[in-house]
Protein backbone atom coordinates (compact mmCIF):
# COMPACT_ATOMS: atom_id res chain seq x y z
CA UNK A 1 0.00 0.00 0.00
CA UNK A 2 2.87 2.39 1.07
CA UNK A 3 4.78 1.41 -2.27
CA UNK A 4 1.74 2.70 -4.56
CA UNK A 5 1.50 5.71 -2.53
CA UNK A 6 5.28 6.62 -2.99
CA UNK A 7 4.55 5.67 -6.97
CA UNK A 8 1.42 8.09 -7.26
CA UNK A 9 3.46 10.69 -5.61
CA UNK A 10 6.35 10.27 -7.69
CA UNK A 11 4.07 10.43 -10.54
CA UNK A 12 2.34 13.65 -9.67
CA UNK A 13 6.19 15.05 -8.93
CA UNK A 14 7.14 13.82 -12.70
CA UNK A 15 3.50 15.75 -14.26
CA UNK A 16 4.40 18.60 -12.42
CA UNK A 17 7.75 18.67 -13.87
CA UNK A 18 6.54 18.32 -17.15
CA UNK A 19 6.19 22.06 -18.88
CA UNK A 20 2.65 23.34 -19.12
CA UNK A 21 1.46 22.93 -22.37
CA UNK A 22 2.00 25.86 -24.39
CA UNK A 23 3.94 24.32 -27.63
CA UNK A 24 4.14 21.50 -29.33
CA UNK A 25 6.77 19.94 -31.43
CA UNK A 26 6.70 18.29 -34.98
CA UNK A 27 9.51 16.35 -36.48
CA UNK A 28 10.26 14.77 -39.10
CA UNK A 29 13.86 13.13 -39.78
CA UNK A 30 15.46 12.45 -43.51
CA UNK A 31 15.89 8.89 -43.01
CA UNK A 32 14.96 6.59 -39.77
CA UNK A 33 17.22 3.93 -41.55
CA UNK A 34 21.52 4.48 -42.25
CA UNK A 35 22.55 1.22 -43.65
CA UNK A 36 26.10 0.84 -43.35
CA UNK A 37 27.64 -0.63 -46.43
CA UNK A 38 31.01 -1.80 -47.87
CA UNK A 39 31.86 1.63 -49.18
CA UNK A 40 30.05 3.92 -46.35
CA UNK A 41 31.99 6.81 -45.18
CA UNK A 42 29.59 8.15 -42.94
CA UNK A 43 26.49 10.00 -43.75
CA UNK A 44 24.44 13.36 -42.38
CA UNK A 45 20.85 13.51 -41.33
CA UNK A 46 18.69 16.00 -41.07
CA UNK A 47 15.87 16.78 -38.66
CA UNK A 48 13.21 19.23 -39.65
CA UNK A 49 10.61 20.61 -37.45
CA UNK A 50 8.22 23.41 -36.45
CA UNK A 51 7.24 24.56 -33.06
CA UNK A 52 2.96 24.73 -32.83
CA UNK A 53 1.17 26.44 -30.59
CA UNK A 54 -1.31 24.04 -28.05
CA UNK A 55 -3.42 23.97 -27.81
CA UNK A 56 -4.14 25.78 -30.79
CA UNK A 57 -5.86 28.76 -29.70
CA UNK A 58 -2.75 29.99 -27.34
CA UNK A 59 -0.06 32.40 -28.70
CA UNK A 60 3.70 31.46 -29.19
CA UNK A 61 6.47 33.31 -27.52
CA UNK A 62 9.80 33.36 -29.29
CA UNK A 63 12.68 33.62 -29.23
CA UNK A 64 12.93 29.86 -28.89
CA UNK A 65 16.00 27.22 -28.14
CA UNK A 66 15.96 24.01 -28.92
CA UNK A 67 18.56 20.92 -28.26
CA UNK A 68 18.92 17.81 -29.79
CA UNK A 69 20.59 14.87 -28.49
CA UNK A 70 21.18 11.83 -29.83
CA UNK A 71 22.64 8.51 -28.60
CA UNK A 72 23.19 5.65 -30.17
CA UNK A 73 22.88 2.46 -28.44
CA UNK A 74 24.46 1.75 -24.50
CA UNK A 75 27.75 0.02 -24.33
CA UNK A 76 30.20 -0.59 -21.53
CA UNK A 77 33.67 0.76 -22.13
CA UNK A 78 36.64 0.85 -20.36
CA UNK A 79 39.13 3.94 -20.00
CA UNK A 80 42.79 3.31 -19.01
CA UNK A 81 45.67 5.33 -18.49
CA UNK A 82 48.84 5.15 -18.45
CA UNK A 83 51.96 5.64 -16.29
CA UNK A 84 55.84 4.93 -16.69
CA UNK A 85 56.72 1.64 -14.44
CA UNK A 86 60.42 0.59 -14.84
CA UNK A 87 61.22 2.76 -17.53
CA UNK A 88 58.19 1.37 -19.90
CA UNK A 89 54.66 3.49 -20.25
CA UNK A 90 52.12 0.61 -18.85
CA UNK A 91 48.35 1.05 -18.38
CA UNK A 92 47.89 1.09 -14.23
CA UNK A 93 44.26 2.01 -13.90
CA UNK A 94 41.35 1.89 -15.40
CA UNK A 95 37.58 3.01 -15.19
CA UNK A 96 34.52 1.21 -16.39
CA UNK A 97 31.90 3.68 -17.93
CA UNK A 98 28.81 1.52 -17.72
CA UNK A 99 26.04 1.46 -20.25
CA UNK A 100 26.83 4.74 -21.77
CA UNK A 101 26.17 5.78 -24.76
CA UNK A 102 28.14 4.58 -28.29
CA UNK A 103 27.24 7.97 -30.13
CA UNK A 104 26.24 10.85 -28.35
CA UNK A 105 25.43 14.37 -30.10
CA UNK A 106 24.05 17.37 -28.90
CA UNK A 107 23.28 19.92 -31.09
CA UNK A 108 22.03 23.35 -30.04
CA UNK A 109 21.16 26.61 -31.88
CA UNK A 110 23.57 28.38 -29.45
CA UNK A 111 25.77 27.41 -26.61
CA UNK A 112 23.72 25.16 -24.34
CA UNK A 113 25.37 27.22 -21.54
CA UNK A 114 23.48 30.26 -22.87
CA UNK A 115 20.07 28.88 -23.28
CA UNK A 116 19.42 27.82 -19.35
CA UNK A 117 20.60 27.84 -16.51
CA UNK A 118 23.27 25.18 -15.30
CA UNK A 119 20.84 23.86 -12.87
CA UNK A 120 17.94 22.72 -15.20
CA UNK A 121 20.89 21.78 -17.55
CA UNK A 122 21.95 19.41 -14.94
CA UNK A 123 18.33 18.57 -14.47
CA UNK A 124 17.91 17.58 -18.32
CA UNK A 125 21.40 16.08 -18.64
CA UNK A 126 21.89 18.88 -22.10
CA UNK A 127 25.09 19.21 -22.99
CA UNK A 128 28.53 16.78 -22.48
CA UNK A 129 29.12 18.25 -19.11
CA UNK A 130 25.65 17.50 -17.99
CA UNK A 131 25.02 13.85 -19.15
CA UNK A 132 25.37 11.49 -17.28
CA UNK A 133 28.17 8.54 -17.34
CA UNK A 134 27.60 6.43 -14.69
CA UNK A 135 31.65 4.57 -14.08
CA UNK A 136 32.25 1.67 -12.00
CA UNK A 137 34.52 2.45 -9.11
CA UNK A 138 34.62 -0.89 -7.10
CA UNK A 139 31.30 -1.67 -6.31
CA UNK A 140 29.58 1.41 -6.92
CA UNK A 141 28.28 2.43 -9.56
CA UNK A 142 28.07 6.97 -10.02
CA UNK A 143 29.10 9.57 -11.62
CA UNK A 144 31.70 11.68 -10.55
CA UNK A 145 32.19 15.25 -10.73
CA UNK A 146 32.31 17.28 -14.50
CA UNK A 147 36.14 17.61 -13.98
CA UNK A 148 36.97 14.16 -12.97
CA UNK A 149 40.42 13.50 -15.34
CA UNK A 150 38.74 10.02 -16.56
CA UNK A 151 35.21 11.46 -17.38
CA UNK A 152 37.11 14.37 -19.07
CA UNK A 153 39.84 11.71 -21.13
CA UNK A 154 36.33 9.78 -21.82
CA UNK A 155 35.00 12.31 -23.52
CA UNK A 156 37.83 14.15 -25.74
CA UNK A 157 38.95 10.35 -27.08
CA UNK A 158 35.05 10.25 -28.05
CA UNK A 159 34.83 13.51 -29.36
CA UNK A 160 38.72 12.71 -31.56
CA UNK A 161 37.06 9.56 -33.07
CA UNK A 162 33.71 11.68 -34.09
CA UNK A 163 31.55 9.61 -31.87
CA UNK A 164 30.96 11.92 -29.26
CA UNK A 165 30.16 15.64 -30.13
CA UNK A 166 28.68 18.67 -28.93
CA UNK A 167 27.67 21.65 -31.93
CA UNK A 168 26.45 24.69 -30.85
CA UNK A 169 25.49 25.58 -34.49
CA UNK A 170 24.38 22.48 -36.27
CA UNK A 171 20.77 23.85 -35.06
CA UNK A 172 19.14 26.24 -37.59
CA UNK A 173 16.06 28.34 -36.98
CA UNK A 174 14.53 28.90 -40.90
CA UNK A 175 12.34 30.88 -39.34
CA UNK A 176 11.44 31.70 -35.26
CA UNK A 177 9.26 28.57 -35.14
CA UNK A 178 11.25 26.28 -38.29
CA UNK A 179 14.08 24.46 -37.43
CA UNK A 180 16.08 22.02 -39.20
CA UNK A 181 19.29 19.96 -37.24
CA UNK A 182 21.99 18.32 -39.17
CA UNK A 183 23.24 14.91 -37.26
CA UNK A 184 27.02 13.94 -38.74
CA UNK A 185 27.19 10.49 -38.40
CA UNK A 186 30.95 8.92 -38.76
CA UNK A 187 32.32 6.68 -40.90
CA UNK A 188 32.72 4.28 -37.70
CA UNK A 189 29.41 4.67 -36.36
CA UNK A 190 28.17 2.36 -33.93
CA UNK A 191 25.08 0.02 -35.37
CA UNK A 192 22.22 -0.59 -33.57
CA UNK A 193 19.15 1.48 -32.51
CA UNK A 194 19.31 5.24 -31.82
CA UNK A 195 17.37 8.07 -30.02
CA UNK A 196 16.36 11.37 -30.50
CA UNK A 197 15.54 13.75 -28.21
CA UNK A 198 14.29 17.65 -29.02
CA UNK A 199 14.06 19.67 -26.46
CA UNK A 200 12.44 22.80 -26.88
CA UNK A 201 13.70 25.76 -24.68
CA UNK A 202 11.74 29.68 -23.85
CA UNK A 203 13.49 31.99 -21.87
CA UNK A 204 15.17 29.64 -20.32
CA UNK A 205 13.23 26.79 -18.94
CA UNK A 206 11.76 24.10 -21.24
CA UNK A 207 8.83 24.58 -23.15
CA UNK A 208 8.26 21.00 -25.14
CA UNK A 209 10.12 17.74 -25.95
CA UNK A 210 9.52 15.41 -28.26
CA UNK A 211 11.23 12.09 -29.11
CA UNK A 212 12.02 10.30 -33.12
CA UNK A 213 14.27 6.84 -33.38
CA UNK A 214 16.55 5.75 -36.26
CA UNK A 215 18.50 2.25 -37.03
CA UNK A 216 22.14 2.33 -37.97
CA UNK A 217 22.15 -1.45 -39.65
CA UNK A 218 25.11 -3.14 -41.61
CA UNK A 219 23.65 -4.22 -44.62
CA UNK A 220 24.48 -7.35 -46.73
CA UNK A 221 27.69 -9.12 -47.06
CA UNK A 222 29.41 -6.81 -44.13
CA UNK A 223 26.50 -7.93 -41.89
CA UNK A 224 26.90 -11.17 -42.73
CA UNK A 225 30.38 -11.64 -41.70
CA UNK A 226 30.07 -9.18 -38.44
CA UNK A 227 27.40 -12.18 -37.69
CA UNK A 228 28.62 -15.52 -38.83
CA UNK A 229 32.20 -13.88 -36.68
CA UNK A 230 29.79 -13.76 -33.69
CA UNK A 231 27.79 -16.32 -34.11
CA UNK A 232 29.67 -19.39 -35.92
CA UNK A 233 33.37 -18.48 -34.84
CA UNK A 234 34.90 -22.00 -35.26
CA UNK A 235 33.25 -22.54 -38.56
CA UNK A 236 34.10 -19.01 -39.38
CA UNK A 237 37.44 -19.10 -38.86
CA UNK A 238 37.80 -22.50 -40.71
CA UNK A 239 36.31 -20.63 -43.66
CA UNK A 240 38.97 -17.85 -43.16
CA UNK A 241 41.72 -20.66 -43.02
CA UNK A 242 40.26 -22.83 -45.94
CA UNK A 243 40.24 -19.27 -47.78
CA UNK A 244 43.74 -18.62 -46.88
CA UNK A 245 44.84 -22.18 -48.42
CA UNK A 246 43.04 -22.15 -51.26
CA UNK A 247 44.56 -18.20 -52.11
CA UNK A 248 47.95 -19.77 -51.31
CA UNK A 249 47.28 -23.06 -53.56
CA UNK A 250 45.69 -20.50 -56.56
CA UNK A 251 48.98 -18.47 -56.48
CA UNK A 252 50.94 -21.48 -56.77
CA UNK A 253 49.26 -22.58 -59.82
CA UNK A 254 49.59 -19.20 -61.54
CA UNK A 255 53.42 -18.41 -60.54
CA UNK A 256 54.19 -21.98 -61.00
CA UNK A 257 57.96 -21.80 -62.70
CA UNK A 258 59.92 -25.08 -63.73
CA UNK B 1 38.54 3.31 -52.94
CA UNK B 2 37.67 3.27 -49.12
CA UNK B 3 36.33 -0.28 -48.13
CA UNK B 4 34.70 -1.22 -44.38
CA UNK B 5 36.19 -3.78 -42.38
CA UNK B 6 33.21 -5.81 -40.17
CA UNK B 7 35.11 -7.03 -37.54
CA UNK B 8 37.73 -4.69 -37.31
CA UNK B 9 34.86 -1.83 -37.66
CA UNK B 10 36.56 0.85 -39.56
CA UNK B 11 36.82 1.98 -43.04
CA UNK B 12 40.86 0.98 -45.13
CA UNK B 13 41.55 2.37 -48.19
CA UNK B 14 41.55 -0.71 -50.11
CA UNK B 15 45.09 0.05 -52.48
CA UNK B 16 46.98 0.99 -48.69
CA UNK B 17 46.39 -2.46 -47.12
CA UNK B 18 47.13 -4.27 -51.11
CA UNK B 19 50.19 -2.44 -51.03
CA UNK B 20 50.82 -3.16 -47.35
CA UNK B 21 50.44 -6.61 -48.56
CA UNK B 22 52.30 -6.23 -51.53
CA UNK B 23 54.89 -4.50 -50.06
CA UNK B 24 55.29 -7.46 -46.91
CA UNK B 25 54.57 -10.14 -49.64
CA UNK B 26 57.88 -8.80 -51.51
CA UNK B 27 59.70 -9.34 -48.16
CA UNK B 28 58.68 -12.35 -47.29
CA UNK B 29 59.25 -13.73 -50.60
CA UNK B 30 62.91 -12.20 -50.69
CA UNK B 31 64.08 -13.66 -46.64
CA UNK B 32 61.52 -16.78 -47.09
CA UNK B 33 59.85 -15.73 -44.12
CA UNK B 34 56.36 -15.24 -43.64
CA UNK B 35 56.31 -11.47 -42.65
CA UNK B 36 53.92 -11.23 -40.15
CA UNK B 37 56.42 -9.23 -38.12
CA UNK B 38 56.19 -6.73 -40.13
CA UNK B 39 52.27 -6.73 -40.93
CA UNK B 40 51.05 -6.85 -37.75
CA UNK B 41 53.20 -3.66 -36.71
CA UNK B 42 51.82 -2.20 -40.18
CA UNK B 43 48.41 -2.69 -39.70
CA UNK B 44 48.54 -1.32 -35.77
CA UNK B 45 49.80 1.64 -37.19
CA UNK B 46 47.08 2.30 -39.86
CA UNK B 47 44.42 2.21 -36.41
CA UNK B 48 43.34 -1.40 -36.21
CA UNK B 49 43.79 -2.92 -32.75
CA UNK B 50 47.12 -4.78 -32.18
CA UNK B 51 44.29 -7.62 -30.59
CA UNK B 52 42.41 -7.65 -34.32
CA UNK B 53 46.14 -7.15 -36.06
CA UNK B 54 47.37 -10.15 -34.55
CA UNK B 55 44.20 -12.47 -35.02
CA UNK B 56 43.95 -10.98 -38.60
CA UNK B 57 47.88 -11.78 -39.47
CA UNK B 58 47.66 -15.37 -38.69
CA UNK B 59 45.37 -16.07 -41.74
CA UNK B 60 47.55 -13.83 -44.01
CA UNK B 61 50.27 -16.06 -43.09
CA UNK B 62 48.95 -19.00 -43.53
CA UNK B 63 48.37 -18.45 -46.58
CA UNK B 64 51.86 -17.23 -48.32
CA UNK B 65 53.56 -20.31 -46.19
CA UNK B 66 51.08 -22.17 -48.39
CA UNK B 67 52.54 -21.32 -51.61
CA UNK B 68 55.84 -21.87 -50.34
CA UNK B 69 55.37 -24.94 -49.13
CA UNK B 70 53.98 -26.69 -52.40
CA UNK B 71 56.77 -25.28 -54.23
CA UNK B 72 59.13 -26.86 -51.68
CA UNK B 73 57.08 -30.08 -51.89
CA UNK B 74 57.42 -30.09 -55.90
CA UNK B 75 60.37 -30.09 -55.20
CA UNK B 76 60.40 -32.40 -52.40
CA UNK B 77 63.04 -30.13 -49.83
CA UNK B 78 60.77 -30.80 -47.37
CA UNK B 79 60.82 -33.08 -44.01
CA UNK B 80 57.48 -34.39 -43.55
CA UNK B 81 58.27 -36.65 -40.47
CA UNK B 82 60.66 -33.56 -38.59
CA UNK B 83 57.56 -31.14 -39.69
CA UNK B 84 54.61 -33.47 -37.72
CA UNK B 85 57.27 -33.84 -34.94
CA UNK B 86 57.33 -29.95 -34.78
CA UNK B 87 53.74 -29.74 -35.37
CA UNK B 88 52.77 -31.61 -32.53
CA UNK B 89 54.17 -29.87 -30.15
CA UNK B 90 53.23 -26.54 -32.28
CA UNK B 91 49.68 -26.96 -31.86
CA UNK B 92 49.88 -27.31 -27.84
CA UNK B 93 51.89 -24.10 -28.08
CA UNK B 94 49.50 -22.10 -29.88
CA UNK B 95 46.35 -23.42 -27.76
CA UNK B 96 48.51 -21.89 -25.14
CA UNK B 97 49.41 -19.17 -26.36
CA UNK B 98 45.65 -18.21 -27.47
CA UNK B 99 44.68 -18.67 -23.94
CA UNK B 100 47.39 -15.69 -22.42
CA UNK B 101 46.25 -13.88 -25.39
CA UNK B 102 42.96 -14.11 -24.18
CA UNK B 103 43.69 -13.93 -20.38
CA UNK B 104 46.11 -10.55 -21.13
CA UNK B 105 43.00 -9.20 -22.94
CA UNK B 106 40.54 -9.51 -19.95
CA UNK B 107 43.49 -7.74 -17.93
CA UNK B 108 44.12 -4.68 -20.54
CA UNK B 109 47.88 -5.78 -20.54
CA UNK B 110 47.39 -7.37 -24.30
CA UNK B 111 49.03 -4.24 -26.47
CA UNK B 112 51.78 -4.42 -23.72
CA UNK B 113 52.56 -7.95 -23.96
CA UNK B 114 53.00 -7.90 -27.29
CA UNK B 115 55.17 -5.18 -27.12
CA UNK B 116 57.76 -6.39 -24.94
CA UNK B 117 57.57 -9.64 -26.68
CA UNK B 118 58.32 -7.76 -30.15
CA UNK B 119 61.37 -6.02 -28.31
CA UNK B 120 62.67 -8.85 -26.73
CA UNK B 121 62.57 -10.94 -29.43
CA UNK B 122 63.44 -8.73 -32.90
CA UNK B 123 66.20 -7.24 -31.12
CA UNK B 124 67.97 -10.15 -29.74
CA UNK B 125 67.37 -11.99 -32.80
CA UNK B 126 68.36 -9.32 -35.24
CA UNK B 127 72.04 -8.47 -33.32
CA UNK B 128 72.33 -12.33 -33.54
CA UNK B 129 71.39 -12.61 -36.99
CA UNK B 130 73.58 -9.36 -38.12
CA UNK B 131 76.26 -10.60 -36.09
CA UNK B 132 76.27 -13.86 -37.86
CA UNK B 133 75.95 -12.61 -41.42
CA UNK B 134 78.76 -9.74 -40.79
CA UNK B 135 81.15 -12.44 -39.90
CA UNK B 136 80.47 -14.33 -42.80
CA UNK B 137 81.07 -10.93 -45.26
CA UNK B 138 84.37 -10.62 -43.25
CA UNK B 139 85.11 -14.01 -44.22
CA UNK B 140 84.39 -13.79 -47.93
CA UNK B 141 86.67 -10.68 -47.80
CA UNK B 142 89.17 -12.35 -46.34
CA UNK B 143 89.19 -14.97 -49.63
CA UNK B 144 87.68 -17.89 -47.75
CA UNK B 145 84.42 -19.64 -48.36
CA UNK B 146 81.44 -17.65 -46.97
CA UNK B 147 79.06 -20.62 -45.20
CA UNK B 148 79.79 -21.54 -41.92
CA UNK B 149 81.42 -24.77 -41.20
CA UNK B 150 79.22 -26.94 -39.77
CA UNK B 151 79.37 -26.82 -36.30
CA UNK B 152 80.58 -29.86 -34.22
CA UNK B 153 78.28 -32.79 -35.18
CA UNK B 154 77.46 -33.42 -31.26
CA UNK B 155 76.57 -31.42 -28.33
CA UNK B 156 74.20 -31.96 -25.29
CA UNK B 157 71.36 -31.85 -26.88
CA UNK B 158 72.53 -35.15 -28.87
CA UNK B 159 72.64 -36.89 -25.42
CA UNK B 160 69.25 -36.46 -24.32
CA UNK B 161 66.94 -39.55 -24.52
CA UNK B 162 63.89 -40.52 -26.92
CA UNK B 163 66.09 -40.20 -30.12
CA UNK B 164 64.44 -40.48 -33.66
CA UNK B 165 65.90 -40.65 -37.16
CA UNK B 166 64.44 -38.17 -39.55
CA UNK B 167 65.46 -39.83 -42.69
CA UNK B 168 65.31 -36.68 -45.19
CA UNK B 169 67.19 -34.36 -43.30
CA UNK B 170 69.85 -36.80 -42.50
CA UNK B 171 69.62 -36.34 -38.71
CA UNK B 172 69.48 -38.35 -35.76
CA UNK B 173 68.19 -36.36 -32.37
CA UNK B 174 66.02 -36.23 -29.08
CA UNK B 175 62.44 -35.61 -29.45
CA UNK B 176 62.53 -33.26 -26.57
CA UNK B 177 64.78 -30.62 -28.33
CA UNK B 178 62.12 -31.10 -31.49
CA UNK B 179 58.71 -30.39 -29.21
CA UNK B 180 60.41 -27.56 -27.70
CA UNK B 181 61.32 -25.84 -30.64
CA UNK B 182 57.64 -26.82 -32.19
CA UNK B 183 55.92 -24.98 -28.57
CA UNK B 184 57.76 -21.99 -28.30
CA UNK B 185 56.82 -21.41 -32.34
CA UNK B 186 53.31 -22.22 -31.73
CA UNK B 187 53.04 -20.32 -28.48
CA UNK B 188 55.14 -16.98 -30.00
CA UNK B 189 53.18 -16.99 -32.51
CA UNK B 190 49.87 -16.59 -31.26
CA UNK B 191 50.56 -14.40 -29.00
CA UNK B 192 52.84 -11.84 -31.56
CA UNK B 193 51.02 -12.15 -34.54
CA UNK B 194 53.90 -13.85 -36.32
CA UNK B 195 54.64 -17.48 -38.08
CA UNK B 196 57.99 -17.63 -36.67
CA UNK B 197 59.67 -18.59 -39.62
CA UNK B 198 62.84 -16.45 -39.02
CA UNK B 199 63.00 -17.30 -35.60
CA UNK B 200 62.59 -21.73 -36.71
CA UNK B 201 65.15 -21.99 -39.57
CA UNK B 202 68.07 -20.24 -37.25
CA UNK B 203 66.54 -22.84 -34.22
CA UNK B 204 66.39 -25.73 -36.83
CA UNK B 205 70.05 -25.25 -38.14
CA UNK B 206 71.98 -24.43 -34.89
CA UNK B 207 69.98 -26.52 -32.70
CA UNK B 208 69.50 -29.60 -34.71
CA UNK B 209 71.59 -29.47 -37.67
CA UNK B 210 69.05 -29.50 -40.12
CA UNK B 211 70.52 -29.40 -43.71
CA UNK B 212 69.84 -25.99 -45.53
CA UNK B 213 68.10 -28.32 -48.08
CA UNK B 214 65.28 -28.99 -45.75
CA UNK B 215 65.27 -26.37 -43.46
CA UNK B 216 62.63 -23.97 -45.02
CA UNK B 217 60.67 -26.21 -46.84
CA UNK B 218 59.91 -27.70 -43.52
CA UNK B 219 59.76 -24.20 -41.76
CA UNK B 220 56.92 -23.76 -44.23
CA UNK B 221 54.93 -26.96 -43.29
CA UNK B 222 55.15 -25.94 -39.25
CA UNK B 223 54.21 -22.10 -39.78
CA UNK B 224 51.24 -23.23 -42.39
CA UNK B 225 49.39 -25.57 -39.79
CA UNK B 226 50.42 -23.04 -36.81
CA UNK B 227 49.22 -20.39 -38.31
CA UNK B 228 45.72 -22.01 -39.89
CA UNK B 229 45.00 -23.26 -36.66
CA UNK B 230 45.44 -20.03 -34.47
CA UNK B 231 43.22 -18.41 -37.16
CA UNK B 232 40.71 -21.34 -36.18
CA UNK B 233 40.90 -20.58 -32.50
CA UNK B 234 41.38 -16.77 -32.78
CA UNK B 235 38.34 -16.63 -34.35
CA UNK B 236 36.28 -19.68 -32.17
CA UNK B 237 37.61 -18.12 -28.61
CA UNK B 238 38.26 -14.21 -29.46
CA UNK B 239 35.73 -13.44 -32.81
CA UNK B 240 38.59 -10.81 -33.54
CA UNK B 241 39.64 -12.29 -37.20
CA UNK B 242 38.22 -9.85 -39.81
CA UNK B 243 38.12 -12.04 -43.23
CA UNK B 244 37.59 -9.44 -45.39
CA UNK B 245 41.03 -7.40 -44.27
CA UNK B 246 42.69 -10.96 -44.63
CA UNK B 247 41.20 -11.91 -47.97
CA UNK B 248 42.86 -8.01 -49.43
CA UNK B 249 46.44 -8.94 -47.79
CA UNK B 250 46.44 -12.49 -49.20
CA UNK B 251 46.21 -11.81 -52.64
CA UNK B 252 48.49 -8.80 -52.15
CA UNK B 253 51.14 -11.27 -50.28
CA UNK B 254 51.09 -13.86 -52.40
CA UNK B 255 51.63 -11.66 -55.33
CA UNK B 256 54.14 -9.67 -53.60
CA UNK B 257 55.88 -12.97 -52.90
CA UNK B 258 56.51 -13.90 -56.39
CA UNK B 259 58.68 -10.77 -57.14
CA UNK B 260 60.28 -10.74 -53.56
CA UNK B 261 61.31 -14.58 -54.55
CA UNK B 262 62.96 -13.23 -57.38
CA UNK B 263 64.94 -10.92 -56.18
CA UNK B 264 66.21 -12.85 -53.53
CA UNK B 265 67.48 -15.70 -55.73
CA UNK B 266 70.01 -12.94 -57.38
CA UNK B 267 71.39 -12.11 -53.33
CA UNK B 268 74.29 -13.50 -51.75
CA UNK B 269 73.18 -15.60 -48.88
CA UNK B 270 74.80 -13.53 -46.52
CA UNK B 271 74.21 -10.31 -48.03
CA UNK B 272 70.03 -11.63 -47.58
CA UNK B 273 70.89 -12.42 -43.69
CA UNK B 274 72.39 -9.07 -43.08
CA UNK B 275 69.12 -6.84 -45.09
CA UNK B 276 66.78 -9.68 -42.91
CA UNK B 277 68.54 -8.78 -39.00
CA UNK B 278 68.72 -5.25 -40.14
CA UNK B 279 65.23 -4.94 -40.98
CA UNK B 280 64.44 -7.42 -37.88
CA UNK B 281 66.52 -5.13 -35.63
CA UNK B 282 64.63 -1.95 -36.57
CA UNK B 283 61.29 -3.27 -36.07
CA UNK B 284 62.14 -4.40 -32.90
CA UNK B 285 63.86 -0.68 -31.91
CA UNK B 286 60.51 0.98 -33.08
CA UNK B 287 58.72 -0.58 -30.57
CA UNK B 288 61.52 -0.19 -28.20
CA UNK B 289 60.74 3.85 -28.90
CA UNK B 290 57.24 3.38 -28.58
CA UNK B 291 56.89 1.91 -24.78
CA UNK B 292 59.68 4.13 -23.62
CA UNK B 293 58.72 7.71 -25.09
CA UNK B 294 56.06 9.00 -23.37
CA UNK B 295 52.87 8.19 -25.48
CA UNK B 296 50.53 11.50 -26.97
CA UNK B 297 47.87 10.48 -24.86
CA UNK B 298 47.83 8.45 -21.37
CA UNK B 299 44.18 7.41 -21.88
CA UNK B 300 42.86 4.92 -24.06
CA UNK B 301 39.18 3.28 -24.30
CA UNK B 302 38.48 -0.02 -24.55
CA UNK B 303 35.15 -1.67 -25.90
CA UNK B 304 33.97 -4.36 -22.59
CA UNK B 305 30.58 -5.28 -23.96
CA UNK B 306 27.84 -4.21 -25.19
CA UNK B 307 24.78 -2.70 -23.31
Amino acid sequence: MRRLATMIVIAIIACGAEPAAAERLVVSLSNHRVAVTSNFVGEELVLFGTVEPEPASRSLRPPYDLVVTVTGPRQTLRTRRKQRVLGIWVNVDSREFVRVPSYLAILSNRPVTDIANQDTLRRLQVGLDNFLLPQRIGSDFADTVRDDPFRRSFLRLQTQQGLYRESATAVTFLTPTVFRAAIAMPAAVPTGSYGIEVELFAGGALAARTNSALDVIKTGFEQYVADAARDWGLLYGMATALMALLIGWFASIIFARD
Amino acid sequence: MQIYLPIADLPVNVFLVLGMGLAVGYISGMFGIGGGFLMTPLLIFIGITPAVAVATVSSHIAASSFTGALSYWRKRALDVALALMLLSAGIVGTATGVWLFTELRSLDQLDLAIGLSYVTLLTIVGIMMIYESVRAIMRTRHGMPATLRRPGSHTWLHGLPFKLRFKRSKIYVSAIPVWAIGFVIGFVGAIMGIGGGFLLVPMLIYFLRVPTATVIGTSMVLTLVTMASATVMHAATNHLVDAVLALILMVGGVIGAQFGARTGQKMRGERLRLLLGLLVFAVGCRFAYELVVKPDDLYSIRYVRSG
